[in-house]
């Protein structure tokens, strides 16, 4: 299952559409850090509305793949996360500490606009 | 009527995990689990298969609805063939791990479940059991 990443502008946005296995997780993180490389992106927005269930395998790739992002230079924000999915990550002891996050993908994009203009 | 034969689900590959959960989150609600409970059951069975992948390479995950005399609820064994965990307690410690993963897996899992039991023998393989009722 490939996860689109589409490029608006400075941004990017990677919608997941349906669960992911662990080789797909993975294979976002490599795209993701190319693309952000390739586009010399500033944003990246990861949806994972689609996503069934956030465990430690994802929560963990999902911090990998802000903190690279950060090293070049751009922010990430990970916007959808279901309000049973959040429940069941604090559960399990799951954080997200470091990883900003929005409701939804229009909030995300005005998280990401707003850094961006700080900076400039 | 909801489904009382069992279902097994045979982990061989991370994609297994993602057929384990969805098939234990679909017998969750077919019972009456909330989605916030399904998804509760779903994640642990993730982590559970997850240990069977990184620990012994392949097992199975075994799920089948159960009766109390005052609830149902869902039973899911996970059991493989693996080397087996030397010591319970470090497992079940919040913050141990072996495989540079979180260290969160079983005592994680133990947050979200009602029952769990855990049986290991060094060389034979592990068995986690765990319950959830339907409140």
């Amino acid at each position: 299952m490939e996860v689109p990443i589409l490029k608006q502008g400075r941004f990017l946005i990677a919608t997941i559409q349906a669960a992911l296995s662990d080789a797909d997780l993975l294979h976002l993180r490599r795209a993701l850090i190319d693309k952000v490389i390739q586009f010399r992106s500033q944003g990246v927005i990861v949806d994972v509305t689609a996503l069934d269930v956030m465990d430690s395998f994802a929560t963990r790739t999902i911090r990998d793949i802000t903190n690279m992002i950060r090293l070049r230079g751009a922010d990430t924000v990970i916007v959808g996360i279901q309000p049973e999915v959040a429940f069941a990550m604090v559960q399990l002891g799951l954080t997200m500490e470091g990883v900003a996050t929005a409701l939804d993908l229009e909030e995300g994009l005005s998280h990401l606009q707003q850094r961006a203009n700080g900076k400039t | 009527m909801p489904v009382l034969q069992d279902i097994v689900v045979t982990i061989r590959s991370d994609a297994d995990i993602v057929l384990a959960r969805q098939q234990g989150r679909s017998l969750a609600a077919s019972i009456g689990f909330s989605a916030t409970d399904a998804t509760l059951i779903a994640t642990a069975i993730s982590e559970l298969a997850r240990n069977i992948v990184s620990y012994a390479g392949q097992g199975e995950v075994m799920m089948r609805v159960v009766e109390s005399a005052h609830a149902q609820g869902v039973l899911i064994c996970a059991r493989d063939s693996g080397p087996g965990i030397r010591s319970i307690d470090d497992v079940l410690r919040d913050g141990y791990s072996t495989s540079g993963g979180l260290g969160l897996g079983l005592p994680g899992v133990r947050r979200l479940m009602d029952e769990f039991a855990i049986e290991s023998e060094l060389k034979r393989g592990t068995m986690v059991t765990i319950r959830k009722w339907l409140k």
